[in-house]
C-alpha cells in the first residue's frame, strides 16, 4: 500500500473523514476522480504525474457536501485553491482535511497555519506549453495578442467546463448565465464569447490560483486559463497580493489599503 | 439509384476537393489545431487533416450551429418590423471527411428536426449538403459504432463513402444522386469500379454486448439508486452535449434593446444546473444525479421509444471530451449491471 492509501486508510478509520477525494485509475490511461468511503476501497487511490485536476471543485456539489466530512487528495495548486476559498469565507478552516499530495510524498493538513505554511514552500509551477505561450504573448503587439485570442476563442462553444473544472468559479449563476434581462450577451458568437472569457478573467484577478485547472478541461484546447493567470499576475505586482497563500487574506480588488498604488488612476 | 462503384487516387482526391472549392462550392473539412481538430471551412486542401479518429467536435454545426439568428425585429414608427431569415439562401456545401458514424448521425439529427413541424432551417441544410466520408481503418477503445447501428464500412447519410484500400486509393461507393452529381464535374478523375469487398480494409470495432437490451432495462431505472454513484464526478458541463453529433438541445434567447434585437438559437445541455430551473426557482432535476440519468435516458430510452435509434452512435467524442473522465461505454456496462442487480428478484 502508498503512504497515500494508508494515510487515507486511517482517517476513514478514525472518522476523521468519512470520503476521501482522491484519484483514481480511469480509462485511456488517464486519472479521474474517486470517492472513497470504505478502507476497502482506498486501494482506488493513485498518485502520479497525472494527477492535476483541482479536486476542491467538489467541495462546492450538494451530492458530495451530503456524504459527510471530506479529506481531499491535493495538488500544491489544489492547497492554494482550499486557501482562498477559506479566504473567501466559501470552506470553513478545519472542515476538510488535507492530504497534499506532491511526487511521492503526502502530507497531512488539518489547519490553516499547516495549509498556509505548505502553500509557501510549494511555488507556483506552470506548465511549459504554457509557459511557452505566455512568454510569446508577452512578445506580441496588442493586435497580434488580439488576433491570437480572436483565433482561439472562435473555436470555444461555450460549454464551461472551464467555470466547471475551476474551485474559485462558485458562483451558483454566473454572469453569462444571467438572461432575464442579459448581463453580457448569453449567446456563442464571438462577442460573446469574448464577454464572457474577459468578465471571467476579471472576475478571477486576484483569485486565481494558477492551478491550470481550466486549461486541462477546456475540449477545445484552448490555453484559456492563461487569461486569468495574467489577471492574476497583474494584481501581484500592483498589489502585492498573491493569491491562495494566506487563509485570512481579504481579496484583493475588494478590499482596500492606505497605501495601495494609484498609479492606474487618471 | 443503384450505388455506382469507383476507384480513385489519393492525389485525384485532392484534386477533386480543389476542383469543389475553385468550383465555388463552399467545402468543410477536418482541420488540426494544436492536437485538436475541427471541420472548419476549407480553402486550400493542403490544410485538410486526414487523422484516423473522428473529430474533436462533431460535424453537427453544419446543420445546427452553435448560435443562429432566427429573425430580427426593429421599431418602425408605430409598428415592429420582423425580418424572417430564409433558409432558401442557405448555400450548397460539401461536407468531406465525415465517418461513418458522422453521416448516420447527420441523417438522425434532420430527422429529428423534422419530427412534427420541420425545422426549416436544419432542414434546408441538410438538402443542401453533400456528405463525403471516409470509412474507418482504425478505432480506438471509445467507438461502439457497431453496437449502436452504424459501422466503420457504414454508408447512411453519405452521398460517398471513400474506402482507403491501400497504396493511396480509394474505392469509391456513389450512394446519392446528390453524390452523383458532384462528380459528374470531375469526370477524369477516378476510374469505372465493380462493388468490392472492402471488409478487409475496416476497423474492428470492440462491440459494447450491455447496449443491446439496455435501453428496455432503463425504462424501469428511473428511480434507482445507481445514478447517484454513477454521476459523482460529473462536473455538470456541457463538453459531452457539444461534441456530440446527436445532442439537439437548444436555448433561445433574445438579444438587443424592446425596440431593435434578433432572436437567436444557441445549444444548450442538460448537464446545466440551468437546464430546467423552472422561474419559481425550483429545479426538477437539482443535483447531477438527475442530470446525467436524463442524458442516458435521454439517449437510450427516450430516442429509441420515439425513432426507433439511439441518440448515440457511438462515435466515442463525449468520451474523448470529458473533464472527469465519464467515460461512455464504461458508464452503459457500468450502469447496465447495475440496473439489472437491483432488479434481480
Ligand atoms: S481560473 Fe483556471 S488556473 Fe485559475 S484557479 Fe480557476 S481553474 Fe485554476
Ligand atoms: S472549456 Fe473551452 S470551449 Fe468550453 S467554455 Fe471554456 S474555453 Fe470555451
Ligand atoms: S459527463 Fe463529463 S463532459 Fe459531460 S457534463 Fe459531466 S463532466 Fe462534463
Ligand atoms: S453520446 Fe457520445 S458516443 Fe454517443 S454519439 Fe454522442 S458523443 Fe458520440
Amino acid at each position: 500500500m502508498s503512504a497515500l492509501q494508508v494515510q487515507a486508510g486511517e482517517l476513514l478509520a478514525s472518522g476523521k473523514a468519512e470520503v476521501v477525494i482522491g484519484y483514481g485509475e480511469g480509462t485511456r490511461g488517464r486519472v479521474r476522480p474517486v470517492f472513497v468511503r470504505t478502507r476497502a476501497d482506498v486501494s482506488l487511490l493513485v498518485f502520479d504525474g497525472r494527477c492535476t485536476a483541482n479536486l476542491t471543485v467538489y467541495l462546492a456539489k450538494p451530492e458530495v457536501g451530503r456524504m459527510g466530512k471530506a479529506a481531499i487528495v491535493a495538488t500544491p495548486g489544489a492547497v492554494r485553491s482550499l486557501i482562498q476559498l477559506i479566504a473567501e469565507h466559501q470552506v470553513d478552516p478545519g472542515e476538510v482535511v488535507v492530504l497534499a499530495a506532491d511526487d511521492d510524498a503526502v502530507t497531512l493538513l488539518t489547519d490553516p497555519a499547516a495549509l498556509e505554511a505548505y502553500a509557501a514552500a510549494h511555488p507556483v509551477t506552470i506548465p511549459p506549453e504554457a509557459k511557452a505561450v505566455t512568454e510569446s504573448l508577452a512578445r506580441m503587439s496588442a493586435q497580434e495578442r488580439r488576433a491570437f485570442w480572436d483565433a482561439e476563442l472562435s473555436r470555444c462553444f461555450k460549454c464551461y467546463a472551464c467555470r466547471s473544472a475551476c474551485a474559485l468559479c462558485y458562483c451558483t449563476r454566473c454572469i453569462t448565465d444571467m438572461n432575464q434581462p442579459q448581463w453580457v450577451c448569453v449567446a456563442p458568437h464571438a462577442l460573446g464569447v469574448m464577454e464572457w472569457h474577459l468578465n471571467r478573467a476579471m472576475h478571477m484577478a486576484g483569485r486565481c490560483v494558477q492551478c491550470g485547472s481550466c486549461t486541462s478541461a477546456c475540449p477545445a484546447g484552448i490555453p484559456i486559463g492563461l487569461l486569468a493567470m495574467e489577471a492574476s499576475r497583474s494584481v501581484e505586482k500592483e498589489f502585492g497580493a498573491q493569491a491562495g497563500l494566506r487563509c485570512d487574506a481579504p481579496p484583493a480588488l475588494s478590499s482596500f489599503a492606505a497605501d495601495d498604488r494609484e498609479s492606474f488612476i487618471l | 439509384m443503384s450505388t455506382h462503384h469507383g476507384v480513385l487516387s489519393h492525389q485525384n482526391l485532392l484534386k477533386l476537393l480543389s476542383g469543389i472549392t475553385a468550383g465555388g462550392m463552399e467545402l468543410y473539412a477536418p482541420r488540426k489545431t494544436g492536437q485538436k481538430v475541427f471541420f472548419d471551412h476549407i480553402t486550400d486542401v493542403r490544410e485538410i487533416a486526414f487523422d484516423p479518429l473522428p473529430t474533436t467536435e462533431s460535424p453537427k454545426a453544419l446543420l445546427f450551429p452553435r448560435v443562429e439568428r432566427l429573425l430580427s425585429f426593429a421599431r418602425d414608427g408605430e409598428s415592429m418590423r420582423v425580418d424572417d431569415r430564409c433558409a432558401d439562401l442557405m448555400p450548397r456545401r460539401v461536407l468531406f471527411g465525415t465517418r461513418p458514424c458522422d453521416a448516420v448521425a447527420l441523417q438522425r439529427l434532420a430527422e429529428f428536426f423534422a419530427d412534427g413541424i420541420e425545422d426549416m432551417f436544419v432542414g434546408k441544410r441538410r438538402e443542401q449538403l453533400v456528405v463525403i466520408s471516409l470509412s474507418c481503418a482504425v478505432a480506438d477503445a471509445d467507438c461502439f459504432c457497431t453496437s449502436a447501428g452504424s459501422g466503420p464500412g457504414d454508408g447512411t447519410g453519405s452521398d460517398i463513402l471513400l474506402t482507403a484500400s491501400g497504396g493511396e486509393r480509394y474505392d469509391m461507393e456513389v450512394l446519392t444522386d446528390r453524390g452523383r452529381e458532384v462528380l459528374a464535374t470531375f469526370a477524369g478523375l477516378w476510374d469505372e469500379g465493380s462493388p468490392a469487398d472492402t471488409s478487409g480494409y475496416l476497423a474492428v470495432v470492440e462491440p459494447l454486448p450491455a447496449l443491446a437490451g439496455f435501453g428496455a432495462k432503463l425504462a424501469g431505472a428511473f428511480a434507482s439508486t445507481v445514478w447517484k454513484d454513477a454521476s459523482l464526478r460529473c462536473l455538470g458541463c456541457g463538453a459531452c452535449a457539444y461534441v456530440c453529433p446527436l445532442c439537439s438541445c437548444f436555448d433561445i434567447e433574445d438579444e438587443g434593446t424592446p425596440s431593435k434585437g434578433s432572436r437567436l438559437r444557441c445549444w444548450d445541455s442538460c448537464g446545466f444546473s440551468l437546464f430546467t430551473l423552472h422561474t419559481s426557482g425550483h429545479n426538477p432535476r437539482p443535483t447531477q444525479t438527475e442530470r446525467w440519468r436524463q442524458r442516458v435516458m435521454h439517449k437510450f430510452s427516450y430516442m429509441p421509444a420515439r425513432f426507433g435509434h439511439a441518440g448515440c452512435v457511438g462515435c466515442g467524442r463525449c468520451s474523448r471530451a470529458c473533464p472527469a473522465d465519464m467515460n461512455l461505454r464504461e458508464q452503459i456496462t457500468m450502469l447496465d449491471a447495475g440496473i439489472a442487480l437491483q432488479s434481480a428478484p
